[in-house]
Protein backbone atom coordinates (compact mmCIF):
# COMPACT_ATOMS: atom_id res chain seq x y z
CA UNK A 1 0.00 0.00 0.00
CA UNK A 2 2.42 2.50 -1.20
CA UNK A 3 0.63 4.54 -2.53
CA UNK A 4 -2.10 5.05 0.10
CA UNK A 5 1.22 7.00 2.19
CA UNK A 6 1.68 9.48 -0.68
CA UNK A 7 -2.44 10.52 -1.47
CA UNK A 8 -3.26 13.76 0.21
CA UNK A 9 -5.69 13.86 3.46
CA UNK A 10 -8.15 16.07 1.81
CA UNK A 11 -8.72 16.33 -1.73
CA UNK A 12 -12.45 18.50 -2.89
CA UNK A 13 -12.60 18.29 -6.61
CA UNK A 14 -14.57 21.02 -8.20
CA UNK A 15 -17.08 20.58 -5.56
CA UNK A 16 -20.36 22.49 -5.37
CA UNK A 17 -23.26 22.54 -3.03
CA UNK A 18 -26.10 24.05 -2.99
CA UNK A 19 -29.07 24.48 -0.44
CA UNK A 20 -32.59 24.84 -0.46
CA UNK A 21 -34.44 27.06 0.15
CA UNK A 22 -37.77 27.25 2.77
CA UNK A 23 -39.30 29.08 -0.81
CA UNK A 24 -38.27 26.64 -2.67
CA UNK A 25 -35.28 28.10 -4.35
CA UNK A 26 -31.83 27.10 -4.22
CA UNK A 27 -29.19 28.78 -2.98
CA UNK A 28 -25.39 27.84 -3.96
CA UNK A 29 -22.69 27.96 -1.14
CA UNK A 30 -19.93 26.25 -3.07
CA UNK A 31 -19.14 26.47 -6.42
CA UNK A 32 -16.48 24.71 -8.27
CA UNK A 33 -14.48 24.53 -5.26
CA UNK A 34 -11.09 22.66 -5.32
CA UNK A 35 -8.53 22.00 -2.49
CA UNK A 36 -5.92 20.13 -1.42
CA UNK A 37 -4.35 19.48 1.97
CA UNK A 38 -1.69 17.09 2.24
CA UNK A 39 -0.69 14.83 4.79
CA UNK A 40 0.41 17.17 8.01
CA UNK A 41 -0.06 20.22 6.67
CA UNK A 42 -1.78 23.10 8.15
CA UNK A 43 -4.17 25.09 6.18
CA UNK A 44 -6.43 27.82 7.10
CA UNK A 45 -9.41 28.63 4.92
CA UNK A 46 -10.37 32.50 4.91
CA UNK A 47 -13.45 34.33 3.37
CA UNK A 48 -15.69 37.00 4.00
CA UNK A 49 -18.69 35.80 6.56
CA UNK A 50 -20.96 33.56 5.70
CA UNK A 51 -19.61 33.14 1.95
CA UNK A 52 -19.95 29.17 2.82
CA UNK A 53 -16.48 28.36 4.37
CA UNK A 54 -18.08 26.29 7.08
CA UNK A 55 -19.82 23.86 4.44
CA UNK A 56 -16.24 22.91 3.22
CA UNK A 57 -15.90 21.36 6.61
CA UNK A 58 -19.18 19.89 6.91
CA UNK A 59 -18.52 17.70 3.25
CA UNK A 60 -15.04 16.60 4.71
CA UNK A 61 -16.81 15.49 8.13
CA UNK A 62 -20.05 13.36 5.65
CA UNK A 63 -22.21 15.28 7.60
CA UNK A 64 -23.61 17.11 4.56
CA UNK A 65 -22.79 15.35 0.67
CA UNK A 66 -21.85 17.44 -2.31
CA UNK A 67 -24.30 18.49 -4.96
CA UNK A 68 -21.90 17.76 -7.75
CA UNK A 69 -18.04 17.14 -7.72
CA UNK A 70 -16.26 14.84 -5.54
CA UNK A 71 -14.68 15.04 -2.38
CA UNK A 72 -11.46 12.06 -0.95
CA UNK A 73 -11.17 11.63 2.71
CA UNK A 74 -6.94 9.79 2.62
CA UNK A 75 -7.29 8.46 -1.03
CA UNK A 76 -11.63 7.31 -0.71
CA UNK A 77 -14.26 9.14 -1.41
CA UNK A 78 -16.37 10.13 1.69
CA UNK A 79 -19.41 7.98 2.29
CA UNK A 80 -20.22 8.55 6.21
CA UNK A 81 -18.72 9.75 9.32
CA UNK A 82 -15.31 9.10 9.19
CA UNK A 83 -13.63 8.00 12.36
CA UNK A 84 -10.40 8.89 11.68
CA UNK A 85 -11.54 12.65 11.58
CA UNK A 86 -11.30 15.24 14.53
CA UNK A 87 -14.13 18.72 14.54
CA UNK A 88 -14.00 21.76 16.98
CA UNK A 89 -16.69 23.75 16.55
CA UNK A 90 -17.32 26.85 16.83
CA UNK A 91 -19.89 27.38 19.11
CA UNK A 92 -19.71 25.27 22.64
CA UNK A 93 -20.48 21.40 21.81
CA UNK A 94 -19.69 20.16 24.83
CA UNK A 95 -22.30 18.30 26.54
CA UNK A 96 -23.15 20.38 29.74
CA UNK A 97 -24.76 17.62 32.19
CA UNK A 98 -21.25 16.08 31.66
CA UNK A 99 -18.15 16.57 34.14
CA UNK A 100 -15.41 17.55 32.50
CA UNK A 101 -13.82 14.08 32.09
CA UNK A 102 -17.01 12.59 31.07
CA UNK A 103 -17.01 15.00 28.16
CA UNK A 104 -13.09 13.66 27.52
CA UNK A 105 -14.03 10.32 27.74
CA UNK A 106 -17.52 10.57 25.32
CA UNK A 107 -15.54 10.07 22.44
CA UNK A 108 -13.95 6.36 23.48
CA UNK A 109 -16.92 5.22 25.20
CA UNK A 110 -19.07 6.15 21.82
CA UNK A 111 -16.66 3.98 19.97
CA UNK A 112 -16.68 0.98 22.24
CA UNK A 113 -13.43 1.20 24.60
CA UNK A 114 -13.69 -0.24 28.09
CA UNK A 115 -14.66 2.32 30.47
CA UNK A 116 -11.93 2.45 32.36
CA UNK A 117 -8.77 2.71 29.48
CA UNK A 118 -11.00 5.56 28.21
CA UNK A 119 -10.83 7.16 32.21
CA UNK A 120 -7.14 6.43 31.66
CA UNK A 121 -7.04 8.56 28.19
CA UNK A 122 -9.19 11.30 29.26
CA UNK A 123 -6.95 12.13 32.75
CA UNK A 124 -3.85 11.88 30.45
CA UNK A 125 -5.47 14.20 27.75
CA UNK A 126 -6.59 16.37 30.60
CA UNK A 127 -3.15 16.29 31.95
CA UNK A 128 -1.61 17.64 28.75
CA UNK A 129 -4.02 20.20 28.61
CA UNK A 130 -3.38 21.57 31.68
CA UNK A 131 -6.89 20.73 33.29
CA UNK A 132 -6.09 17.99 35.70
CA UNK A 133 -7.52 20.02 38.65
CA UNK A 134 -10.79 20.44 36.91
CA UNK A 135 -11.71 16.67 36.09
CA UNK A 136 -15.10 16.58 38.20
CA UNK A 137 -16.21 20.17 37.24
CA UNK A 138 -19.16 20.94 34.87
CA UNK A 139 -18.55 23.42 32.02
CA UNK A 140 -20.30 26.14 32.95
CA UNK A 141 -18.30 26.30 36.06
CA UNK A 142 -15.16 26.75 33.65
CA UNK A 143 -13.37 29.82 31.51
CA UNK A 144 -14.48 30.05 28.17
CA UNK A 145 -10.46 29.37 27.28
CA UNK A 146 -10.57 26.47 29.72
CA UNK A 147 -13.92 25.22 27.91
CA UNK A 148 -11.98 25.32 24.97
CA UNK A 149 -9.20 23.14 25.96
CA UNK A 150 -11.94 20.54 27.07
CA UNK A 151 -12.81 20.30 23.69
CA UNK A 152 -9.65 20.22 22.39
CA UNK A 153 -8.74 17.23 24.38
CA UNK A 154 -12.98 15.61 23.57
CA UNK A 155 -11.33 15.81 20.07
CA UNK A 156 -7.61 14.97 20.10
CA UNK A 157 -8.84 11.80 22.75
CA UNK A 158 -9.78 9.77 19.36
CA UNK A 159 -6.56 10.40 17.88
CA UNK A 160 -7.77 12.37 14.69
CA UNK A 161 -5.37 12.01 11.42
CA UNK A 162 -7.49 14.75 10.47
CA UNK A 163 -8.66 17.64 12.55
CA UNK A 164 -11.30 20.33 10.62
CA UNK A 165 -11.47 23.40 12.74
CA UNK A 166 -14.74 25.80 12.38
CA UNK A 167 -13.77 29.13 13.88
CA UNK A 168 -12.82 27.52 17.01
CA UNK A 169 -11.46 30.41 19.01
CA UNK A 170 -13.57 33.63 17.30
CA UNK A 171 -15.40 33.49 20.55
CA UNK A 172 -12.49 33.72 23.30
CA UNK A 173 -10.80 37.05 23.80
CA UNK A 174 -7.62 38.30 22.69
CA UNK A 175 -5.11 37.37 24.76
CA UNK A 176 -6.74 33.39 25.67
CA UNK A 177 -6.99 33.43 21.85
CA UNK A 178 -3.11 33.74 21.61
CA UNK A 179 -2.83 30.91 24.30
CA UNK A 180 -4.90 28.85 22.46
CA UNK A 181 -3.27 29.13 19.20
CA UNK A 182 -0.04 28.14 21.01
CA UNK A 183 -1.69 25.68 22.66
CA UNK A 184 -2.85 24.42 19.44
CA UNK A 185 0.37 24.24 17.74
CA UNK A 186 1.75 21.91 20.22
CA UNK A 187 -0.94 19.35 20.44
CA UNK A 188 -0.82 19.70 16.24
CA UNK A 189 3.03 19.13 16.05
CA UNK A 190 2.43 15.96 18.52
CA UNK A 191 0.12 15.15 16.73
CA UNK A 192 0.90 15.13 13.07
CA UNK A 193 -2.68 15.17 12.23
CA UNK A 194 -3.73 17.33 9.07
CA UNK A 195 -5.71 20.37 9.91
CA UNK A 196 -8.24 22.71 8.12
CA UNK A 197 -8.78 25.80 10.12
CA UNK A 198 -11.59 28.06 9.05
CA UNK A 199 -11.48 31.55 10.22
CA UNK A 200 -12.65 35.40 9.74
CA UNK A 201 -9.03 36.56 11.19
CA UNK A 202 -6.32 36.58 8.58
CA UNK A 203 -3.43 36.95 11.45
CA UNK A 204 -4.88 33.95 13.17
CA UNK A 205 -4.51 32.41 9.60
CA UNK A 206 -1.10 33.56 8.58
CA UNK A 207 0.07 32.58 12.41
CA UNK A 208 -0.80 29.52 12.12
CA UNK A 209 -0.97 27.68 8.64
CA UNK A 210 1.13 26.54 5.90
CA UNK A 211 -1.23 27.21 3.43
CA UNK A 212 -3.71 29.96 3.36
CA UNK A 213 -6.77 29.67 1.20
CA UNK A 214 -8.42 32.93 0.58
CA UNK A 215 -12.07 31.82 -0.81
CA UNK A 216 -14.31 34.50 -2.80
CA UNK A 217 -17.51 36.53 -1.41
CA UNK A 218 -20.42 33.78 -1.84
CA UNK A 219 -20.95 31.52 -3.83
CA UNK A 220 -17.33 30.26 -2.52
CA UNK A 221 -15.04 29.59 -4.83
CA UNK A 222 -11.08 29.20 -4.29
CA UNK A 223 -9.48 33.01 -5.32
CA UNK A 224 -6.18 32.58 -4.16
CA UNK A 225 -3.71 30.46 -2.27
CA UNK A 226 -0.58 31.36 -0.46
CA UNK A 227 2.13 29.47 1.10
CA UNK A 228 3.50 30.41 3.96
CA UNK A 229 6.95 29.87 4.85
CA UNK A 230 7.43 31.01 8.50
CA UNK A 231 9.47 28.67 10.56
CA UNK A 232 8.09 26.46 13.08
CA UNK A 233 8.05 26.22 15.85
CA UNK A 234 6.68 29.71 15.78
CA UNK A 235 5.53 31.35 18.56
CA UNK A 236 2.08 33.14 18.01
CA UNK A 237 2.28 35.72 20.23
CA UNK A 238 5.25 37.11 18.48
CA UNK A 239 5.87 36.30 15.48
CA UNK A 240 2.83 38.94 14.48
CA UNK A 241 5.89 41.75 15.08
CA UNK A 242 8.31 39.84 11.87
CA UNK A 243 8.82 41.82 8.89
CA UNK A 244 7.75 38.73 7.25
CA UNK A 245 4.60 38.52 8.64
CA UNK A 246 3.90 42.00 8.17
CA UNK A 247 4.37 41.20 4.60
CA UNK A 248 2.17 38.06 4.25
CA UNK A 249 -0.72 40.06 6.22
CA UNK A 250 -0.63 42.90 3.55
CA UNK A 251 -0.61 41.16 0.50
CA UNK A 252 -3.22 38.71 1.59
CA UNK A 253 -5.51 41.36 2.62
CA UNK A 254 -5.60 43.42 -0.51
CA UNK A 255 -6.67 40.32 -1.76
CA UNK A 256 -9.35 39.59 0.56
CA UNK A 257 -10.18 42.99 1.04
CA UNK A 258 -12.11 43.02 -2.67
CA UNK A 259 -14.38 40.00 -1.34
CA UNK A 260 -15.01 41.19 1.98
CA UNK A 261 -16.14 44.77 0.27
CA UNK A 262 -18.30 42.79 -2.37
CA UNK A 263 -19.80 40.82 0.30
CA UNK A 264 -20.72 43.86 2.54
CA UNK A 265 -21.84 45.67 -0.39
CA UNK A 266 -24.46 42.97 -1.31
CA UNK A 267 -25.53 42.74 2.18
CA UNK A 268 -26.17 46.29 2.29
CA UNK A 269 -28.09 46.29 -0.80
CA UNK B 1 -29.41 37.14 46.05
CA UNK B 2 -28.59 39.90 43.82
CA UNK B 3 -31.02 42.68 45.16
CA UNK B 4 -29.04 42.64 48.07
CA UNK B 5 -26.08 42.68 46.65
CA UNK B 6 -27.32 46.31 45.25
CA UNK B 7 -28.39 46.90 48.88
CA UNK B 8 -24.74 46.97 50.18
CA UNK B 9 -23.06 48.55 47.94
CA UNK B 10 -26.11 51.43 47.86
CA UNK B 11 -25.26 52.11 51.96
CA UNK B 12 -21.88 53.48 51.77
CA UNK B 13 -19.15 51.99 53.70
CA UNK B 14 -16.40 54.13 55.02
CA UNK B 15 -12.97 54.13 53.56
CA UNK B 16 -10.51 51.23 55.00
CA UNK B 17 -13.75 49.06 55.89
CA UNK B 18 -12.12 45.64 55.62
CA UNK B 19 -13.48 42.89 53.19
CA UNK B 20 -14.77 41.03 56.31
CA UNK B 21 -16.98 43.69 57.72
CA UNK B 22 -18.25 44.14 54.48
CA UNK B 23 -19.36 40.44 53.97
CA UNK B 24 -20.71 40.18 57.36
CA UNK B 25 -22.84 43.03 56.39
CA UNK B 26 -23.74 41.49 53.19
CA UNK B 27 -24.61 38.24 55.51
CA UNK B 28 -27.20 40.53 57.45
CA UNK B 29 -28.89 41.45 54.48
CA UNK B 30 -29.33 38.13 53.08
CA UNK B 31 -31.09 37.13 56.82
CA UNK B 32 -32.82 40.41 57.30
CA UNK B 33 -34.10 40.06 53.66
CA UNK B 34 -35.35 36.25 53.72
CA UNK B 35 -36.93 37.19 57.56
CA UNK B 36 -38.87 40.10 55.93
CA UNK B 37 -40.26 37.62 52.90
CA UNK B 38 -41.02 34.89 55.41
CA UNK B 39 -42.77 37.14 57.81
CA UNK B 40 -44.90 38.79 54.72
CA UNK B 41 -46.28 35.51 53.81
CA UNK B 42 -47.75 34.53 57.04
CA UNK B 43 -48.69 37.73 57.72
CA UNK B 44 -50.71 37.89 54.36
CA UNK B 45 -52.34 33.99 54.90
CA UNK B 46 -53.46 34.94 58.75
CA UNK B 47 -54.81 38.18 57.53
CA UNK B 48 -56.68 36.29 55.25
CA UNK B 49 -58.26 33.94 57.65
CA UNK B 50 -58.89 35.75 60.04
CA UNK B 51 -61.46 37.94 57.40
CA UNK B 52 -62.42 35.02 56.16
CA UNK B 53 -63.48 34.02 59.81
CA UNK B 54 -64.69 37.40 61.06
CA UNK B 55 -66.92 37.65 57.73
CA UNK B 56 -68.29 34.34 58.55
CA UNK B 57 -69.07 35.47 61.93
CA UNK B 58 -70.67 38.98 61.26
CA UNK B 59 -72.46 37.18 58.30
CA UNK B 60 -71.03 39.60 55.80
CA UNK B 61 -70.92 36.50 53.53
CA UNK B 62 -73.23 33.40 54.57
CA UNK B 63 -71.30 30.80 56.40
CA UNK B 64 -73.59 28.47 54.87
CA UNK B 65 -71.86 28.64 51.61
CA UNK B 66 -68.62 29.78 51.99
CA UNK B 67 -68.02 28.40 55.90
CA UNK B 68 -65.63 29.54 57.85
CA UNK B 69 -61.50 28.83 58.84
CA UNK B 70 -62.54 27.41 62.15
CA UNK B 71 -65.33 24.85 60.71
CA UNK B 72 -63.01 24.00 58.30
CA UNK B 73 -60.55 23.13 60.84
CA UNK B 74 -62.96 21.25 62.97
CA UNK B 75 -64.22 19.18 60.22
CA UNK B 76 -60.50 18.32 59.01
CA UNK B 77 -60.01 17.08 62.77
CA UNK B 78 -63.53 15.18 62.76
CA UNK B 79 -62.10 13.08 59.35
CA UNK B 80 -58.03 12.88 60.72
CA UNK B 81 -59.55 11.00 63.78
CA UNK B 82 -63.33 10.08 63.48
CA UNK B 83 -62.85 9.35 60.06
CA UNK B 84 -65.68 10.57 57.17
CA UNK B 85 -69.32 9.58 56.83
CA UNK B 86 -67.64 6.66 54.09
CA UNK B 87 -65.21 5.18 55.78
CA UNK B 88 -61.76 6.27 57.10
CA UNK B 89 -59.98 9.72 55.40
CA UNK B 90 -56.88 7.85 55.31
CA UNK B 91 -58.21 4.86 52.56
CA UNK B 92 -59.87 7.70 50.47
CA UNK B 93 -56.48 9.56 50.66
CA UNK B 94 -54.94 6.45 49.65
CA UNK B 95 -57.06 5.10 46.58
CA UNK B 96 -57.01 9.18 45.16
CA UNK B 97 -52.78 9.24 45.56
CA UNK B 98 -53.07 5.45 44.10
CA UNK B 99 -55.04 6.51 41.28
CA UNK B 100 -52.55 9.82 40.61
CA UNK B 101 -49.72 8.17 40.83
CA UNK B 102 -50.33 5.61 38.54
CA UNK B 103 -51.46 7.69 36.15
CA UNK B 104 -48.45 9.91 36.49
CA UNK B 105 -46.19 7.52 36.35
CA UNK B 106 -47.59 5.53 33.42
CA UNK B 107 -48.46 8.89 31.34
CA UNK B 108 -45.23 10.60 31.61
CA UNK B 109 -42.95 7.41 30.78
CA UNK B 110 -45.27 7.28 27.94
CA UNK B 111 -45.54 10.62 27.15
CA UNK B 112 -41.57 10.39 27.11
CA UNK B 113 -40.80 7.76 25.06
CA UNK B 114 -43.55 8.73 22.34
CA UNK B 115 -42.48 12.49 22.74
CA UNK B 116 -38.67 11.30 22.14
CA UNK B 117 -39.25 8.81 19.32
CA UNK B 118 -41.29 11.65 17.57
CA UNK B 119 -39.12 14.09 18.04
CA UNK B 120 -36.51 11.86 16.68
CA UNK B 121 -38.53 10.58 13.70
CA UNK B 122 -39.36 13.34 11.67
CA UNK B 123 -41.42 11.13 9.22
CA UNK B 124 -43.41 10.16 11.77
CA UNK B 125 -43.85 13.15 13.60
CA UNK B 126 -45.44 14.59 10.45
CA UNK B 127 -47.89 11.97 10.11
CA UNK B 128 -48.88 11.73 13.61
CA UNK B 129 -48.67 15.45 14.39
CA UNK B 130 -52.54 15.67 13.09
CA UNK B 131 -53.97 13.22 15.14
CA UNK B 132 -52.07 14.34 18.35
CA UNK B 133 -53.80 18.12 17.65
CA UNK B 134 -57.10 16.39 17.21
CA UNK B 135 -57.08 14.54 20.54
CA UNK B 136 -55.54 16.81 22.47
CA UNK B 137 -58.15 19.92 21.28
CA UNK B 138 -60.29 17.59 23.07
CA UNK B 139 -60.94 18.65 26.95
CA UNK B 140 -59.74 16.06 28.97
CA UNK B 141 -62.80 16.07 31.36
CA UNK B 142 -65.47 14.72 29.37
CA UNK B 143 -63.68 11.80 28.74
CA UNK B 144 -64.06 11.28 32.52
CA UNK B 145 -68.21 9.56 31.83
CA UNK B 146 -66.95 8.00 28.79
CA UNK B 147 -63.67 6.12 31.14
CA UNK B 148 -66.07 4.92 33.94
CA UNK B 149 -68.67 3.55 31.26
CA UNK B 150 -66.06 1.36 29.84
CA UNK B 151 -63.88 0.55 33.12
CA UNK B 152 -66.31 0.52 35.53
CA UNK B 153 -66.25 2.32 39.12
CA UNK B 154 -62.90 1.32 40.37
CA UNK B 155 -59.05 2.35 39.86
CA UNK B 156 -58.85 1.70 35.92
CA UNK B 157 -61.23 4.48 35.02
CA UNK B 158 -59.58 6.98 36.96
CA UNK B 159 -56.07 6.12 36.07
CA UNK B 160 -57.04 6.44 32.42
CA UNK B 161 -58.09 9.74 33.17
CA UNK B 162 -55.37 11.02 35.10
CA UNK B 163 -53.24 9.15 32.44
CA UNK B 164 -54.74 11.50 29.24
CA UNK B 165 -54.49 14.38 31.79
CA UNK B 166 -50.36 13.89 32.16
CA UNK B 167 -49.71 12.16 28.63
CA UNK B 168 -50.11 15.00 26.70
CA UNK B 169 -48.52 18.10 28.34
CA UNK B 170 -45.62 15.33 28.83
CA UNK B 171 -45.32 14.33 25.33
CA UNK B 172 -45.35 18.25 23.89
CA UNK B 173 -42.25 19.05 26.46
CA UNK B 174 -40.40 15.78 25.45
CA UNK B 175 -41.31 16.32 21.73
CA UNK B 176 -40.27 19.94 21.69
CA UNK B 177 -36.71 19.20 24.40
CA UNK B 178 -35.86 17.10 21.45
CA UNK B 179 -36.31 19.57 18.54
CA UNK B 180 -34.09 22.17 20.09
CA UNK B 181 -31.26 20.14 21.38
CA UNK B 182 -28.37 22.24 20.12
CA UNK B 183 -27.56 20.92 16.82
CA UNK B 184 -23.75 21.70 17.23
CA UNK B 185 -23.65 19.70 19.95
CA UNK B 186 -25.41 16.51 17.99
CA UNK B 187 -23.14 17.08 15.36
CA UNK B 188 -20.17 16.77 17.85
CA UNK B 189 -22.09 13.26 19.36
CA UNK B 190 -21.70 11.76 15.61
CA UNK B 191 -18.49 13.14 15.12
CA UNK B 192 -16.75 11.58 18.16
CA UNK B 193 -18.65 8.04 17.33
CA UNK B 194 -21.51 7.81 18.90
CA UNK B 195 -24.53 5.95 17.05
CA UNK B 196 -27.75 6.93 16.58
CA UNK B 197 -28.98 4.77 19.76
CA UNK B 198 -25.96 6.39 21.89
CA UNK B 199 -26.96 9.94 20.61
CA UNK B 200 -30.76 9.44 21.74
CA UNK B 201 -29.64 7.93 25.16
CA UNK B 202 -26.57 10.31 26.28
CA UNK B 203 -27.38 13.52 24.17
CA UNK B 204 -31.13 13.67 23.28
CA UNK B 205 -32.38 12.59 26.27
CA UNK B 206 -30.38 14.61 28.83
CA UNK B 207 -30.71 17.94 26.71
CA UNK B 208 -34.33 17.20 26.73
CA UNK B 209 -34.44 16.37 30.23
CA UNK B 210 -35.14 20.10 31.53
CA UNK B 211 -38.24 20.47 29.12
CA UNK B 212 -38.92 17.27 30.86
CA UNK B 213 -39.08 18.18 34.33
CA UNK B 214 -40.81 21.31 33.20
CA UNK B 215 -43.66 19.68 32.40
CA UNK B 216 -43.52 17.06 34.96
CA UNK B 217 -43.78 20.03 37.78
CA UNK B 218 -47.76 20.60 36.26
CA UNK B 219 -48.37 17.24 35.58
CA UNK B 220 -48.78 15.59 38.95
CA UNK B 221 -51.09 18.38 39.70
CA UNK B 222 -53.05 16.95 36.76
CA UNK B 223 -52.65 13.69 37.51
CA UNK B 224 -54.49 14.65 40.66
CA UNK B 225 -56.77 16.44 38.62
CA UNK B 226 -57.67 13.62 36.86
CA UNK B 227 -58.05 11.18 39.41
CA UNK B 228 -60.27 13.46 41.77
CA UNK B 229 -62.61 14.37 38.55
CA UNK B 230 -63.19 10.82 37.84
CA UNK B 231 -64.16 9.72 41.25
CA UNK B 232 -66.18 13.29 41.06
CA UNK B 233 -68.23 11.74 37.98
CA UNK B 234 -68.36 7.93 39.66
CA UNK B 235 -66.82 5.93 42.56
CA UNK B 236 -66.82 4.36 45.35
CA UNK B 237 -63.85 6.18 47.62
CA UNK B 238 -61.69 8.69 47.13
CA UNK B 239 -61.66 12.49 47.66
CA UNK B 240 -63.52 13.39 44.74
CA UNK B 241 -66.06 11.22 46.33
CA UNK B 242 -65.90 13.00 49.47
CA UNK B 243 -66.37 16.36 47.89
CA UNK B 244 -69.23 15.36 45.73
CA UNK B 245 -71.15 13.75 49.08
CA UNK B 246 -70.27 16.76 50.61
CA UNK B 247 -72.01 19.14 47.84
CA UNK B 248 -75.02 16.33 48.27
CA UNK B 249 -75.45 17.20 51.67
CA UNK B 250 -74.97 21.11 51.64
CA UNK B 251 -71.75 20.13 53.79
CA UNK B 252 -69.32 23.60 52.56
CA UNK B 253 -67.21 22.70 55.24
CA UNK B 254 -66.18 19.18 54.31
CA UNK B 255 -65.48 20.42 50.46
CA UNK B 256 -62.87 23.13 51.55
CA UNK B 257 -61.76 20.50 53.79
CA UNK B 258 -61.14 18.16 51.31
CA UNK B 259 -59.91 20.78 48.86
CA UNK B 260 -57.02 21.52 51.68
CA UNK B 261 -55.95 17.92 51.70
CA UNK B 262 -55.84 17.84 48.04
CA UNK B 263 -53.93 21.69 48.35
CA UNK B 264 -51.04 20.23 51.01
CA UNK B 265 -50.79 16.76 48.73
CA UNK B 266 -49.99 18.67 45.73
CA UNK B 267 -47.73 21.07 47.44
CA UNK B 268 -45.91 18.14 48.69
CA UNK B 269 -45.29 16.11 45.59
CA UNK B 270 -44.48 19.61 43.91
CA UNK B 271 -41.82 19.64 46.95
CA UNK B 272 -40.55 16.27 46.19
CA UNK B 273 -40.08 16.87 42.62
CA UNK B 274 -37.85 19.88 43.05
CA UNK B 275 -35.53 18.05 45.02
CA UNK B 276 -34.71 15.11 42.58
CA UNK B 277 -34.77 17.92 39.50
CA UNK B 278 -32.32 19.87 41.67
CA UNK B 279 -30.18 16.43 42.48
CA UNK B 280 -30.63 15.23 38.42
CA UNK B 281 -29.79 19.10 37.17
CA UNK B 282 -26.71 19.69 39.33
CA UNK B 283 -24.78 20.19 36.19
CA UNK B 284 -27.11 23.58 35.50
CA UNK B 285 -25.84 26.98 36.26
CA UNK B 286 -26.27 28.01 39.69
CA UNK B 287 -28.86 31.32 38.54
CA UNK B 288 -31.33 28.60 37.23
CA UNK B 289 -31.85 27.33 40.70
CA UNK B 290 -32.32 30.82 42.22
CA UNK B 291 -35.33 31.44 39.84
CA UNK B 292 -37.23 28.62 41.53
Amino acid sequence: MIHEKTTPAIELINVSRRFLSPTGKSLTALRDFTMTVERGEFVAVVGPTGCGKSTTLNLVTGLASPSAGEVRVMGAPVTGIDPRIGFVFQSDALFPWRTVIENVMAGPLFRGRAKSDATAAARDWLARVGLSRFEQHYPHQLSGGMRKRVALAQTFINGPEILLMDEPFSALDVQTRVLMHEELLRLWSEAKASVVFVTHDLEEAIALADKVYVLTAGPATVKSIYTIDLPRPRVVADIRYEQSFIDYSRTIWADLKEEVETSYARAAA
Amino acid sequence: MTDAAMDISAGAFRPGTSDAEIEAAAAKAVTHRRRTVMFWRIAILVAFLALWEIAARLAWIDPFFYAMPSAIAVRLYEWTTEGTSEGPLWYHLYVTMEESVIGFVTGSVAGIIIGVALGRNRMAADIFSIYIKVINSIPRVVLAPIFIMILGLGLASKVALAFVMVFFVVFHNAFQGVREADRAMIANARILGASNWQLTRSVIVPSAMSWIFASLHVSFGFAIIGAIVGEFVGSRYGIGLLINIAKGSFDAAGMYAAIVIVMVVALGAEYLMTMVEDRLAKWRPQPLHETQ
